[in-house]
């Protein structure tokens, strides 16, 4: 799966994860439109074997295409995608594991909400607070 | 002594013991779960058999070692890194020819690195349930397989906390849980080879 080509800037990269590669799709073109291109962008969909479901190997390109010095905000929709983003975290090098998050936030809202953050330079712990605060406590 | 022929034994007859039950374990998971997880432990496992040359070559903690990175990147759902944790965690707490307790000790170890893998507990309807008996058992005596077998069955009156099925609350109240009968047809088929092979 293709991400549009990454600026290569300072701000901090998202990641989107979805079961579905037509809602991962489809919540990077919403970040698009409404933030722009000034936040390395990457999503990701669908099981090793092509079905609805998420997949580590996915989950670690897509945050290779999305890596930034700043770091990265993964969202994600439902327990396996989470899960799986955890275990592809633990699989980076230790120098990328402090500066790569999941958020605990609806993915479509979140995306656009922590990329619009990440667009005006905001650290990774402000794009990930700004996401969370969508979420019921 | 845990030879060549002996771990291709184990591997073979735990990856088939789940593949074998993929449509049983699917009917599972569309009661309470998305209805993947059959297809997604064949995938996995059909990957680890198709290196089974390889991996029954190596000492056991590295061939534990690898099948849980091949659960991780091809199962795909919770499982894939639920499982893959629990083999990695083996292969790093065992020798390489393993007492029973040895066993027992190191799947305590597993236990705890999958219930941080999904922020679980005992007692909220999944694998843990059958995995914490089956610990207990190796260490105190027990048949781990009658053991594992009366736990995935004890999943059913339990309420989901976790997971998909959580979203069920109360209705997923009458199902077992499908990772919890996935370990225990891996539980069986292990103990049922390592007693023939050890």
């Amino acid at each position: 799966m293709n991400a549009p080509v990454n600026p290569a800037n300072g701000n901090v990269g998202i990641v989107i994860v979805s079961h579905s590669p037509d809602v991962a799709k489809g919540t990077a073109e919403m970040v698009r439109q409404m933030v722009g291109e000034e936040v390395p962008l990457a999503f990701c969909g669908g099981d090793p074997g092509g079905g609805l479901g998420t997949s580590v190997e996915a989950i670690l390109a897509a945050i290779d295409r999305a890596w930034s010095e700043a770091g990265v905000a993964i969202l994600v929709d439902l327990g396996g995608a989470e899960t799986n983003s955890e275990m592809a975290i633990e699989m980076q090098p230790a120098e990328r594991q402090g500066r790569i998050v999941v958020c605990n936030a609806p993915i479509v809202e979140g995306a656009v909400i922590a990329a619009t953050e990440a667009s005006g330079g905001a650290s990774l712990d402000a794009v990930r607070r700004m996401a969370e605060e969508l979420s019921p406590a | 002594m845990l030879d060549e022929a002996r771990r291709r034994a184990l591997i073979e007859t735990a990856a088939r013991s789940v593949i074998d039950h993929a449509d049983e374990l699917t009917a599972l998971d569309q009661a309470i779960g998305d209805g993947d997880h059959g297809l997604n432990m064949k995938r996995g496992l059909e990957a680890v058999l198709a290196d089974l040359d390889s991996l029954a070559a190596k000492p056991l903690p590295d061939a534990l070692k690898a099948i849980g990175m091949t659960l991780v990147m091809k199962v795909g759902g919770a499982s894939g890194p639920l499982y893959g944790t629990l083999a990695m965690t083996l292969g790093k707490e065992l020798p390489a020819d393993p007492t029973r307790a040895d066993l027992g000790r190191a799947l305590g170890v597993a236990i705890e690195a999958v219930k941080a893998r999904g922020k679980s507990e005992i007692g909220q309807k999944t694998m843990l349930d059958v995995l914490a008996p089956v610990a207990d058992a190796l260490t105190h005596g027990g048949d781990p397989a009658a053991v594992a077998s009366a736990a995935a069955e004890a999943t059913i009156p339990m309420k989901a906390i976790r997971g998909r099925a959580s979203f069920l609350g109360d209705r997923s109240i009458g199902h077992m849980d499908p990772g919890a009968r996935s370990s225990a047809l891996l539980v069986a088929a292990i103990s049922q080879t390592a007693e023939k092979a050890l």
